[in-house]
């Protein structure tokens, strides 16, 4: 399985990136961790004549907080999060999402960056930046743009991202006080894609809910924010309706059934990971276990 | 140094090589000038080739030959031999090297491509244009097996390639009789052994020398050699077939004649340069034969005790597009069925059916999976339904210790020998199992997990497993001048440790160290008569040649060194590399030295040496097959919201009689179960409708990891079989047989109070939650 | 510019070089393998798991599927596991390399490799490269790596033969021989 012919270049700054992209981006793709790009690749799912390679523009790998956003740029390898102390503590989920993410010797290559702009639709990064109202900071030839999640994310494998672009940082919230946060996932063995995925935020204020977050992964085309159950669940007084909250988002859900999982099947669990991750997150909240 | 090697847990010889990267595998020959082949395969599962336009790929730089069936010679232009022919194998069709009229599975090559790099050879398929009429395809088993299924063949009426009835005692009167018959329908579906090591041909011709050598990652080098002398039209004695270092077999690599197999030494004949061509993985999920989809309906007939009058089943077999390698697989799955367990009236018939998908061959286990999934759970049905312990019907039904050998009743195993277990003690290896696995205060076990939520199930399930089988093997033992000892044995190596455990055998017989055994297997150069490593059979077929061999050197060391030492036969003793006069250690010389003297420059010697060295070579040809046996026992939880499973203890209690080397039985034993548990609830090919296969990456056909095999422990019983002079059996295949059936026993107790009843396999963790639904809304069964 | 570390590549290169990055088919790349300096020209869709087992001739390292899943290709970049077959040859430059072939000393097994042989840690040996890169790196990082963490680095990758069990043992009783 060897890939089809293409020329490469490897840019050492974005502004180089950029140039280089203005002139082939349309017949180009961008090479970052290549954990998602090199099989297609070598598969010949995708043909691309030039190949911009990424990896030397060390600008583009850090993480960084500053005020309340943790700023992650496009290249930081999903090891280094891993092992981030600033990530561990400012933005947990992220820091737990991060262990499902294949495996150590695939973190090891992959970056933040990389795992966004694929947008698979059963991937962790893209749900915990849609559960936690990240951003995304885009560069192209017509200057900056920042981008929320449900603006970047735009279909099955499809981003906001034309090929001019470079997705150039990943702006994480900074975790508030009295926040719990879980990251669930069901996959057919350990390190795969995830069968459904859940990422819950729960904020207790006055020793109930007060904010509520819950995103999906691989149950439709992108990362799936149960808005209904977190209308549901927020200021939702003394009681706390995990279960009820979670069946309402899995019937709010259309997901696709596969080789792997029926449609039936993901929805189903979606709606127990939903009623467990909320069960946790808000045990994380400092709230009583029921 | 222990004076006795067999039987001893002894580090490999093999892997100092193998740990520093110099192993060499197909793919690490490297020989000057060599060209990269690639293969344009059929997209259809079922198609008339009408047009190959290759001038495209011909012109790009790099590419030295573009062939297709019509450029091939008419000794390979048609179907490839037919293997392992049978009187009920009334179709016995087989693959062509290149497809030139009809492909008949997606993935069956139509041309060959030879560059001076893969990568090119890759480019130049995508200029190759072929011009379909895309034929409907037969890709359901059921479906193909019914008449008026779009014809695979079509020169055939229909899709069965053979019809075959195996019968012992009156079924029809047993069951007209008996006081309980209980019905089940069972289903396995396809699966592929997927080896880390894809398969691989270089080949190079000599023509100044006449000479073709062939690296094949085969488990038969010594038949393809066979094969490609007749095919190609060279004397046996100038081609070579070496199957070096082989990253993993599991049965599909023993089938002969792969495409390829062909085209490339002949390509590397006509070229006059190496050929080398290494399968890529998507490439061995549609060239690669595959196996395991069987449906059976079955039936078992007890008496109000449990015992059982009579067990008939009627199943189908799917063979894909082809049937080269023949009936095995079935007919091992109906002669495996039986078990351990007294039937005395049987029927398994089966037809053997045609569909446009990949062929299929023996895959670790071969049948025998699939007849014990069908047995253990007919016996767990029984238990139920008589409410009967499940052990205790087991018992009431085994063949007893004193009752071998034991006939049964008629069948013929896959050997073409009437089926008789040689030796085995059932009841002992099923009490060690239950014992291992707590079975006694299981119920109070399981209550415990209960309460705390917990829904886990005990499973168990036992089989015999047929190895050991003919023809033959054999090996030629040579002592040299250095002291070392050289063997070379026909059966070729894919981790089984041959060269270890072949070594143990002689470094006791020799009285050498076992490092100074060095073994050589898989080459027609170096041994040149043999059959392959398949069914469980080298340990005992090529072993016991091998202790033949090494008996024989023994007796001519002592004859040789009895007049060195100017002392008889028998007063002498081999140790340590040396023979000496017993009691007198002193009186004592190397064994290199005797093999000298056993090959003098000048003189005469003795005609009872029967010629110079040390040196014999033998052959070992079993009357029939060994009978080995065991069971399996584990706890499985179950989460019943995902559907996700987990082993907390996994036991297995393995006989095959006398073990050479405990640490490499029971590392075939846990790959074994690996694999079984991939079977059971992670590895399904999947086709869709057209005949397209949906999973032909390590992304859809899901291989367990370190996460998903639990540790096993594993224990033995020893039942020496009278059938071979070491009185051993096979076990390579002993892991992976009973595993579904574990499994689905395993299920069955833990979501007992739902009543659910597996019976098919391969499970998922949504088809399990399907399962679950079902059994929660249906009727309460009568 | 006279720190500059590729001061010592052809005058014309460099200027070439400086002048614009332009898309190459194939281009000179120079990295250390396994302690040795290496240059070679090569075409850049050739990954670098070929370029080792090919150019460099070093085959120990092999490929069992070619789209990151079976972990056989795994080596050592810079100290990390990464999979050899998805990372272009080119890639690669400036990069210290330590593949399968480094770990022994002449006929003395690494520690990690002798365990692996005491504990029965492979049988056909095809994937055992790619578990010992890993392996290595683990004991590396970690004195005493848990259970977890072993199971982890391990989980990215695949064996048919052994059951993983004796591969565990082999890591685990290195952990404890090997003096690090």
């Amino acid at each position: 399985m060897k890939p089809a012919p293409f020329r490469y270049v490897a840019p050492r700054s974005v502004d180089e990136t950029l140039a280089l992209l203005a002139e082939h981006g349309a017949e180009g793709k961008i090479l970052a961790g290549g954990q998602s790009l090199v099989p297609l690749l070598n598969m010949r799912l995708a043909r691309p004549q030039v190949i911009v390679d990424i990896n030397r523009v060390k600008s583009l790998a850090y993480i960084r907080r500053r005020g309340d956003l943790v700023h992650i740029g496009a290249l930081t390898r999903q090891a280094a999060v891993e092992a981030s102390a600033v990530v561990r503590r400012y933005v947990p989920l992220l820091g737990e999402a991060i262990r499902f993410v294949g495996h150590p010797q695939i973190r090891s290559r992959g970056t933040v960056g990389g795992s966004i702009a694929h947008a698979d639709p059963s991937a962790e990064l893209p749900a915990v930046l849609a559960a936690l109202g990240g951003q995304v900071v885009v560069r192209g030839p017509s200057g900056e743009r920042v981008l929320s999640a449900g603006e970047f994310f735009t279909g099955y494998l499809t981003t906001a991202l034309d090929s001019a672009e470079l997705l150039a940082e990943v702006r994480f919230p900074v975790a508030g006080g009295r926040t719990g946060h879980a990251f669930l996932e069901v996959a057919r063995r350990h390190g795969d894609f995830a069968l459904v995925g859940v990422a819950a935020v729960i904020q207790r204020a006055d020793g109930k809910i007060g904010a509520a977050r819950l995103t999906f992964t691989g149950v439709g085309p992108g990362p799936v924010r149960a808005t209904e159950a977190e209308a549901l669940l927020s200021g939702s007084g003394p009681g706390r309706p995990f279960a009820e909250a979670a069946r309402a988002a899995a019937a709010g859900l259309d997901p696709d059934g596969d080789i792997h999982a029926s449609a039936q099947y993901r929805r189903e669990v979606a709606s127990t990971l939903a009623r467990r991750a909320l069960d946790l997150a808000w045990q994380r909240s400092g709230g009583a276990a029921r | 140094m222990p004076t006795r090697w067999f039987g001893e847990r002894i580090p490999r010889n093999e892997d100092p090589r193998l740990l520093t990267g110099r192993g060499m595998y197909v793919d690490d020959v490297r020989r000057p000038g060599t060209l990269h082949a690639a293969f344009y395969r059929s997209p259809h599962a079922h198609a008339r080739i009408l047009r190959i336009a290759t001038d495209q790929a011909k012109a790009l730089p790099g590419v030295v030959a573009v062939v297709t069936a019509q450029d091939l010679p008419e000794r390979i232009r048609g179907p490839l031999p037919k293997l392992i022919p049978h009187p009920a194998l009334v179709h016995h069709k087989t693959q062509v090297a290149l497809a030139g009229e009809v492909v008949r599975h997606v993935g069956e090559p139509i041309a060959l491509v030879v560059a001076e790099s893969r990568y090119i050879a890759e480019d130049a398929l995508e200029l190759i244009a072929v011009e379909f009429e895309v034929l409907p395809a037969a890709v359901d088993l059921e479906a193909a097996a019914k008449p008026g299924a779009p014809r695979v063949h079509a020169d055939m009426a229909d899709n069965i390639a053979a019809h075959h009835i195996q019968r012992a005692g009156n079924v029809e009167e047993a069951f007209a009789k008996a006081p309980h018959v209980f019905r089940e329908r069972f289903t396995m579906d396809r699966g592929s052994s997927s080896p880390i090591e894809t398969r691989g041909v270089v080949a190079e011709w000599d023509p100044r020398s006449h000479q073709l050598t062939v690296w094949d990652s085969t488990q038969a080098p010594i038949r393809i050699r066979n094969y490609l002398s007749d095919l190609l039209g060279l004397p046996q004695a100038n081609v070579r077939v070496i199957a070096p270092d082989i990253g993993g077999g599991f049965g599909p690599k023993i089938m002969m004649c792969y495409p390829e197999e062909i085209s490339i030494p002949w390509a590397a004949m006509m070229l006059e340069r190496p050929v080398k061509w290494i399968e890529d993985r998507r490439e061995h999920f549609v060239a690669t034969n595959h196996e395991r989809l069987q449906i059976h309906d079955a039936e078992i007939a007890v008496d109000t005790d449990g015992r059982i009058l009579g067990v008939r089943t009627t199943y189908l077999h799917d063979c894909g597009a082809y049937c080269a390698y023949g009936l095995t697989v079935p007919i091992v799955s109906g002669t495996t069925l039986p078990g351990p367990y007294k039937i005395p009236n049987y029927h398994a018939e089966y037809r053997a059916v045609f569909a446009n998908k990949t062929q299929t061959s023996p895959y670790r286990g071969a049948g025998r999976p699939h007849g014990v999934f069908v047995m253990e759970r007919l016996m767990d049905r029984v238990a139920r339904e008589l409410g009967i312990d499940r052990a205790e019907v087991r018992r009431r039904n085994f063949i007893q210790p004193h009752e071998f050998p034991y006939d049964l009743g008629g069948l013929i195993y896959q050997d073409g020998v009437r089926l008789v277990y040689d030796s085995g003690n059932y009841p002992e290896v099923f009490r060690k199992t239950l014992d291992h696995i707590g079975y006694a205060d299981w119920a109070a076990q399981k209550a415990r997990y209960r309460r705390e939520g917990r829904r886990v199930g005990l499973g168990f399930a036992f089989y015999v497993e047929g190895t050991g089988i003919g023809p033959y093997e054999g090996c030629r033992i040579t002592v040299e001048p250095s002291g070392k000892v050289y063997v070379a044995t026909s059966v070729g190596t894919q981790g089984q440790g041959h060269y270890t455990s072949f070594a143990q055998i002689v470094a006791d017989a020799l009285g050498t160290d076992v490092r100074d055994v060095i073994v050589t297997t898989g080459d027609s150069g170096a041994f040149g008569w043999g059959t392959g490593t398949f069914a469980s059979r080298a340990a005992v077929v090529a072993g016991n040649a091998v202790a033949l061999a090494a008996g024989a050197v023994r007796q001519k060391t002592l004859q040789v060194a009895a007049t060195l030492l100017e002392a008889r036969g028998d007063d002498l003793e081999l140790a340590e590399g040396k023979v000496f006069v017993r009691g007198v250690p002193g009186r004592a010389v190397m064994l290199g030295q005797v093999a000298a003297a056993a090959n003098p420059l000048r003189g005469v010697i003795p005609q009872e040496w029967e010629g110079p060295g040390l040196e014999a070579t033998r052959y070992f040809a079993p009357p029939s097959g060994a009978f080995a046996a065991g069971c399996h026992a584990a706890l499985v939880e179950v989460d019943t919201e995902t559907g996700l499973i987990r082993f907390l203890r996994y036991v297995v209690v393995h006989d095959c009689g006398p073990v050479i080397n405990p640490m490499i039985l029971e590392g075939q034993v846990r790959g074994g179960v690996a694999q079984g548990i991939g079977n059971a609830f992670y590895e399904k090919l999947v086709y869709d409708e057209q005949g397209q296969l949906l999973t032909q990456t390590f992304m859809d056909y899901l291989l367990p990891t370190v996460a998903e095999v639990p540790a096993v422990e594993v224990d033995h019983v020893e039942t020496p079989s009278p059938l071979n002079p070491l009185g051993i059996k096979g076990a390579g295949e002993a892991g992976v047989i009973p595993v579904p059936a574990l499994v689905a026993s395993a299920l069955d107790d833990a979501l007992s109070e739902e009543g659910v009843r597996i019976t098919e396999m391969p499970l998922s963790p949504s088809r399990l939650r399907e399962i679950l639904r079902e059994a929660q809304t249906a009727p309460t069964p009568a | 510019m006279s720190n500059d570390p590729q001061a010592t590549a052809a005058p014309l290169t460099r200027r070439v070089r400086r002048r614009r990055r332009e898309p190459q088919s194939a281009l000179p790349v120079r990295l250390t393998v396994n302690g040795q300096p290496v240059e070679r020209q090569v075409e850049v869709r050739k990954t670098l798991a070929d370029f080792l087992r090919e150019d460099l001739g070093l085959t120990g390292t092999h490929l069992g599927c070619e789209h990151g899943v079976c972990g056989a290709c795994t080596i050592l970049l810079n100290g990390e596991p990464v999979r050899s077959c998805l990372i272009f040859a080119v890639q690669a430059e400036g990069t210290t390399i330590e593949t399968v072939e480094a770990l022994a000393s002449g006929e003395t097994l690494h520690p990690l490799q002798a365990a692996f042989r005491e504990y029965h840690g492979l049988q056909c040996g095809f994937c055992t490269a790619g578990f010992l890169m890993s392996a290595l790196a683990l004991l590396r990082a970690q004195r005493q790596p848990t259970d977890e963490q072993i199971t982890e680095t391990l989980g990215g990758h695949l064996c048919r033969c052994t059951g993983y069990q004796g591969i565990v043992d082999a890591v685990r009783a290195a952990a404890r021989t090997w003096e690090r």
